[in-house]
């Protein structure tokens, strides 16, 4: 559910803007869009790894929401949103398996930690926890842009993201851009030669081909996207 | 006459998604003087952890090469292993029960392959373990010589030397070294040994039902892993002589051991290529060696480390000092690797 509560704007000036927040429901339905989109796109993903790769992304990730969605629905209460991405998380890592499940279940373990106990965030508090989120990639797989990994589509959205928040946009339209960015981003690991991975081992024969990472990265920055669309 | 699909999967199973489980439900019905079976955390623990003050030897990774690592489970090598689904790293829970299962209060090695995948999931698992006040030390294996070791991929894949740190820490663990020591002995293994592999055909996971490549009759791949990854080439299928002569090079020119060193010569076969055919190449190995003023003093052959039904085979040379020798030695019991027992 998104609310709008009064905040004062970026430049500090006395005008007082509506501007929307986040929360645990917003998570909730974010992860369960994943879910479903991941599930949808779980064939597509794994052709994309069986070109470059072992052909387990799309099954490894389907098992890892999967498990998240039930998770969520055997919470006793309702944690706030930085409780659920920890869990959701916590709950990847423990079910994907391969290199996905520590990277992606480490990004939302520290978008979770970035959150705190907060019950609502904001725009920027969102963009914050992208930026931690891919810290934490960064900082397990050390992967740099370019290497044609997931970093290749997350880094451009986390600039697009900022970039509209600190034009004063509201975060559904931020989110927006911050897909399409991704989106470009994920094209853009086509003409490279992997340098991570399982797909490094084919040198210059994994030219031509998309890294599935990059594009399960979009499938999940845009479910983000679709849930805070709708809910405005 | 009426042919079948080329591609159609025939193995002996029940429902692909059980194969591993119900695989290693059956190592522990045959070996349950070593070994059992914790289903509940998809881990194979020696039947006496945890040894009290013995450091406890942990592996793990994908599925798909038995015996490695649950078939090395036992006296004098593993205390436990964790396997993942077929080719798919195993997840930190395993290995942190894995590694709560056999902590005898001396520490816990990690023996981890050169696999993104494994290397990141044991990161994870040996930092929980840390949280829980188990003192871990991971060694990670890449001796893979088919892979360029640079700046510019994952690192060379753990492969053949991983099946002989497995019994040459063990036995240092065995005989009473500390924890430190025992990462060391397989550290020196890894920087000692050196591998590479060819295939001659592709193999069919269960779950993906079909080949991993393709490779046309009368094509071999040169420089292939352990998991349908493809080699550093393609060409047609030399004779054994050429076929050893060409991986021995490649071993050999990045090993580079002294005049006149001791090796270990370890061939294995991926799965799908029969004994008769392992010892036809390790006589050419033998003799290729001492031609080349490298005695092997021990080996091993047999298939150890495989890749699913693939034909094909590795070669490891282990450039062995007096300690590595009398490591390599020593008792050991487990489902697939037993003497002085």
């Amino acid at each position: 559910m998104l609310r709008s509560t009064p905040q004062r704007s970026a430049g500090g000036s006395e005008t007082v803007v509506v501007a929307p927040t986040v929360d645990a429901n917003t998570i909730i339905s974010w992860l369960n869009e994943t879910e479903v989109e991941i599930g949808a796109q779980s064939d597509y993903l794994t052709q994309l790894d069986a070109a470059i790769g072992d052909g387990d992304h799309g099954t490894n990730m389907n098992r890892g929401f999967t498990a998240v969605g039930r998770a969520l629905a055997e919470q006793a209460e309702q944690a706030p949103p930085g409780r659920l991405l920890i869990l959701a998380g916590k709950t990847l890592i423990s079910t994907v398996g391969g290199a996905s499940g520590p990277l992606w279940g480490t990004a939302l373990r520290r978008a979770g930690r970035a959150l705190g106990d907060a019950e609502t965030f904001d725009g920027q508090q969102l963009a914050g926890a992208l930026d931690a989120a891919i810290a934490g990639v960064v900082e397990l797989g050390a992967a740099t842009p370019g290497d044609k990994t997931m970093i290749d589509a997350l880094t451009p959205a986390a600039e697009a993201l900022h970039g509209g928040l600190d034009a004063g946009e509201p975060i559904g339209v931020a989110l927006v851009a911050a897909v399409s960015a991704a989106q470009a981003g994920a094209e853009s690991t086509v003409p490279l030669q992997a340098r991570k991975g399982r797909a490094s081992y084919l040198g210059e024969r994994s030219i031509g081909h998309l890294d599935p990472g990059a594009a399960s990265s979009v499938i999940i920055l845009s479910a983000l996207q679709q849930v805070v669309d709708r809910e405005q | 006459m009426a042919t079948s699909a080329p591609t159609a999967m025939k193995k002996f199973l029940n429902d692909p998604a059980d194969v591993l489980k119900e695989s290693l439900a059956g190592l522990a019905a045959a070996h349950g003087d070593l070994l059992r079976y914790d289903a509940a955390n998809q881990i194979v623990v020696r039947i006496d952890a945890p040894v009290e003050g013995k450091v406890a030897l942990v592996s793990g990774g994908g599925a798909g090469h038995e015996p490695l690592h649950g078939g090395f489970v036992g006296a004098g090598m593993l205390d436990a292993a964790c396997p993942g689904e077929v080719f798919t790293s195993p997840v930190p829970d395993q290995m942190v029960a894995a590694t709560k299962a056999v902590d005898g209060g001396a520490g816990v090695v990690h023996i981890v392959k050169n696999y993104t995948g494994d290397v990141l999931n044991f990161k994870m698992a040996a930092d929980d373990a840390a949280d829980e006040g188990i003192a871990v030390e991971s060694v990670i294996i890449d001796d893979d010589v088919a892979v360029q070791d640079s700046l510019y991929t994952a690192g060379r894949r753990g492969v053949g030397a991983t099946v002989l740190a497995e019994k040459i820490a063990g036995a240092a663990a065995e005989r009473g070294d500390d924890l430190a020591a025992v990462a060391g002995i397989a550290r020196r293994v890894d920087e000692r040994g050196r591998s590479f592999g060819v295939a001659l055909s592709s193999c069919t996971p269960p779950a993906a039902g079909k080949p991993m490549f393709d490779l046309p009759d009368g094509e071999m791949e040169f420089g292939i892993g352990i998991h349908g990854e493809p080699g550093r080439r393609r060409g047609p299928i030399d004779s054994a002589h050429e076929i050893v002569e060409v991986m021995l090079e490649a071993v050999l020119s990045d090993l580079k051991p002294a005049e006149g060193a001791k090796v270990l010569a370890f061939v294995n076969g991926m799965g799908g290529t029969p004994a008769i055919e392992l010892y036809l190449l390790y006589n050419e190995v033998d003799q290729q060696l001492r031609a080349a003023g490298v005695e092997p003093v021990r080996n091993l052959v047999g298939s150890y480390i495989t890749s699913l039904e693939m034909a094909g085979a590795s070669i490891t040379l282990l450039e062995l000092d007096e300690e590595l020798t009398s490591l390599w030695d020593a008792p050991v019991h487990t489902p697939a690797l037993r003497w002085g027992v």
